[in-house]
């Protein structure tokens, strides 16, 4: 039989790894935490119909109760590429060998104390999408001083298009996601006034614009474009912002009770010494590079290594699903036929 | 305010400050805007802490100013700056300490040019060869001197006399820092803590027994930035720079502000007496402002040196309730007495900002 190696067990494994036992293949997933689910483990709800991540995440799970091997608490020492495929070391003194490697490991969270000036992890009241998550998980929105925040600042593209930080990239899901929680803070905090800082609201997956439309007309969520300077703490641990509006052109100070950052996404950090090993190029970004953008997204320039989720890029988890299903067969297409990396774009295939 | 996120950061951004045998290079303004902080620094290098440092009378301006408003061009400052470290490299030094934020962003600036685009230091060497005869070596250590402070901070609070600490409460004086632009903010790695939340004031207060005040301006230009003041128009500007910065911290009941820039003690010290005289507003205790001292003067203060023998008769600010506060002895009626011993005269007194 033959197998494959699945690396990271979240959205993007956890699909992968059902679907591809489902056609025969012995799978095994490599998860470094105590259990699957990766970051959709901390996320309450999903955009943009807001349905409660915890069913997503229960149903995924349910996929993979049998039939696949899971290592948890599992970390990727070293690989070895042999005539038959990959000899994979883990800790523990654990090896396994595999036909294929799928790499699934996501994507590391922006470290929003890189943006000094915002005050992460500095000033009581600054806090990220990621924290506001898990505010959501809990029931209730609170500044740190344990008070119901009237007002409200969400920073857009913190950690993505910023070349300063490092990542010129747009993280994709951060501009649904802040128009997501600010009607969830709405919701929770009717009397609340909410700001969106932002450079443009790229509002491109379906339901996402009237979702933004709504965000405007029924909630009253104001849009203010402009990015945000710097940030101070106030006497009162309130959060006094410096920002422009470039709209009207004026530069702004404003009190908020709460600041909350919309940290992106950037090439998981974890994944490099796997790379190396496997001699897996990345792009200039940092996220492992597409053989072929359009006509092979999975493969890497690795024969029977590939890739998906966000490894490959940010990507919603409508996309990373999308991924997980289309490479399977790209995955059975490789092991079935000894296919290496067939560039499509260079032969005729024939179904 | 979580002080181990502060504390994580300044972990992250440490230089390296040679601790000994510098070549010491004056500010242009400092020595007529507080003539006793360089004298006080040097003084404390050499005869409180034993070290070698010397200075070179043929050192001239970097051009800072100069080239800050667009009147010098960087190829000429950069020539200018190559004969200064030519300066060094004749008298055998490789340490440069510099008195002068500008001039100390300036030097890093033209260091890392060079190191980038090494044609451009070849170039700037032929520059200087042709106009001078003189080569030099690139320093091995550029310090600002108030990072030198910072590195002996703990020797100092050792020696010291006075610590900033209110003798009547045992209280530690609440103490306002304001950084020079052109410490970190270009360069944030070559500041001690950083440029967002620097270290280099904190380290020596608290060394110094006193407590940090962060308040929400803190970042604010203290004013000075050249263009707002040396543009005659946009003087409006920069006291409204400094009146931010006022009212930010006021109700924080700063005891003093302390500063590692030329610009920003003067400006700080006199728009008190602007705003006082246009709008009836001071800033400290009972009328008094806030005393506004550099940190040679407040390292001197608490190492016992006399109070006018620092220079702080020269200051807008009357600093007499910090002096009681801390329990420093002085003489009123020496304020005003030249070292010579001669009587300097006295300054007209404001109307509204309360001096003795």
């Amino acid at each position: 039989m033959k197998s494959i190696a699945i690396i990271g067990g979240g959205v993007a494994g956890m699909e992968a790894a059902a679907k591809l036992s489902r056609m025969g293949f012995s799978v095994t997933i490599i998860e470094e935490k105590d259990q699957l689910g990766g970051k959709l483990m901390q996320w309450h709800a999903l955009f943009p119909a807001r349905r409660p991540a915890a069913e997503v995440l229960a149903s995924l799970k349910n996929q993979v109760k049998l039939g696949i091997n899971i290592f948890l608490n599992a970390r990727v020492e070293n690989i070895e590429k042999n005539d038959d495929g990959f000899a994979i070391a883990l800790n523990n003194n654990r090896m396994i060998t595999a036909h294929a490697i799928l790499l699934a490991t996501g994507f590391d969270i922006f470290d929003a104390t890189k943006k000094e000036e915002y005050g992460y992890g500095i000033y009581d009241n600054v806090i990220t999408s990621v924290d506001l998550e898990k505010a959501f998980n809990e029931g209730k929105v609170l500044t740190a001083q344990g008070k119901t925040p009237k007002r409200i600042g969400f920073v857009h593209c913190v950690g993505s298009r910023d070349e300063k930080s490092g990542n010129p990239h747009c993280s994709k899901v951060c501009c649904i996601t802040g128009v997501k929680q600010a009607i969830e803070i709405k919701e929770l905090i009717p009397d609340s006034e909410i700001f969106m800082f932002y450079m443009d609201l790229r509002m491109f997956g379906r339901h996402f614009e009237e979702l933004y439309k709504i965000a405007q007309v029924e909630h009253h969520i104001q849009f203010i474009r402009g990015r945000l300077s710097e940030a101070f703490e106030n006497r009162d641990n309130s959060v006094l912002i410096k920002i422009e509006d470039t709209l009207l052109g004026k530069p702004m100070k404003m009190n908020l009770d709460l600041l909350v950052l919309l940290v992106g996404m950037q090439p998981s950090k974890k994944l490099s010494h796997i790379l190396r090993d496997l001699e897996v190029e990345n792009d200039a970004d940092g996220f492992v590079k597409q053989t072929d953008n359009q006509l092979a997204p999975s493969k890497t320039n690795t024969p029977g290594v590939f890739a998906i989720g966000a490894v490959t890029g940010p990507k919603t988890i409508e996309e990373t699903i999308s991924e997980a299903r289309a490479v399977t067969l790209e995955i059975a297409d490789y092991l079935h036929n000894k296919v290496a990396t067939r560039i499509l774009m260079n032969e005729s295939y024939s179904l | 305010m979580i002080i181990e996120g502060k504390k994580r950061l300044w972990q992250e951004y440490q230089k390296e400050i040679a601790d000994d045998h510098y070549f010491f290079v004056r500010s242009c303004i400092r020595q007529s805007f507080f003539p006793g902080a360089e004298v006080m620094f040097l003084k404390i290098m050499r005869d409180m802490l034993g070290k070698d440092i010397v200075e070179n009378p043929g050192h001239t301006t970097c051009t800072g100013i100069g080239y800050h408003t667009d009147v010098v061009p960087f190829e000429t400052t950069m020539t200018v700056v190559a004969r200064q470290f030519a300066l060094m490299t004749e008298a055998g030094y490789k340490n440069y300490a510099v008195s002068c934020i500008t001039s100390f962003g300036l030097y890093t600036e033209i260091l890392e040019t060079w190191k980038h685009y090494p044609e451009i230091e070849a170039k700037t060497r032929e520059y200087l060869k042709k106009a001078t005869g003189r080569e030099f070596r690139v320093p091995e250590n550029v310090a600002h001197a108030s990072d030198i402070i910072y590195k002996f901070r703990f020797q100092i609070a050792e020696k010291a006399k006075y610590r900033l600490v209110d003798k009547d409460t045992g209280e530690p004086l609440k103490v306002v820092e304001h950084i020079g632009c052109h410490y970190a903010k270009m360069f944030p790695h070559k500041g001690v803590g950083g440029a967002e939340y620097p270290y280099v004031l904190v380290g020596l207060t608290e060394a110094l027994g006193g407590e940090i005040v962060d308040y929400p301006e803190r970042r604010h230009c203290c004013g000075f930035g050249f263009r707002q003041y040396i543009v005659k128009n946009n003087r409006g500007y920069s006291l409204s720079c400094a009146k931010t910065k006022f009212e930010s911290m006021k109700p924080y009941k700063p005891d003093l502000i302390v500063t590692n820039c030329p610009g920003c003690p003067y400006f700080l010290d006199r728009w008190q007496y602007v705003i006082g005289e246009m709008e009836g507003t001071t800033y400290g205790e009972n009328g008094y402002g806030i005393p506004v001292l550099t940190y040679e003067e407040l390292a001197a203060l608490c190492l016992g040196f006399d109070p006018w023998e620092i220079g702080l008769q020269t200051h807008q600010v009357g600093s007499e309730p910090l002096l009681r506060k801390i329990g420093v002895p002085f003489d009123l009626n020496k304020k005003y007495l030249g070292i010579n011993g001669k009587e300097m005269g006295k300054p007209a007194k404001p109307s509204i900002l309360m001096v003795e």
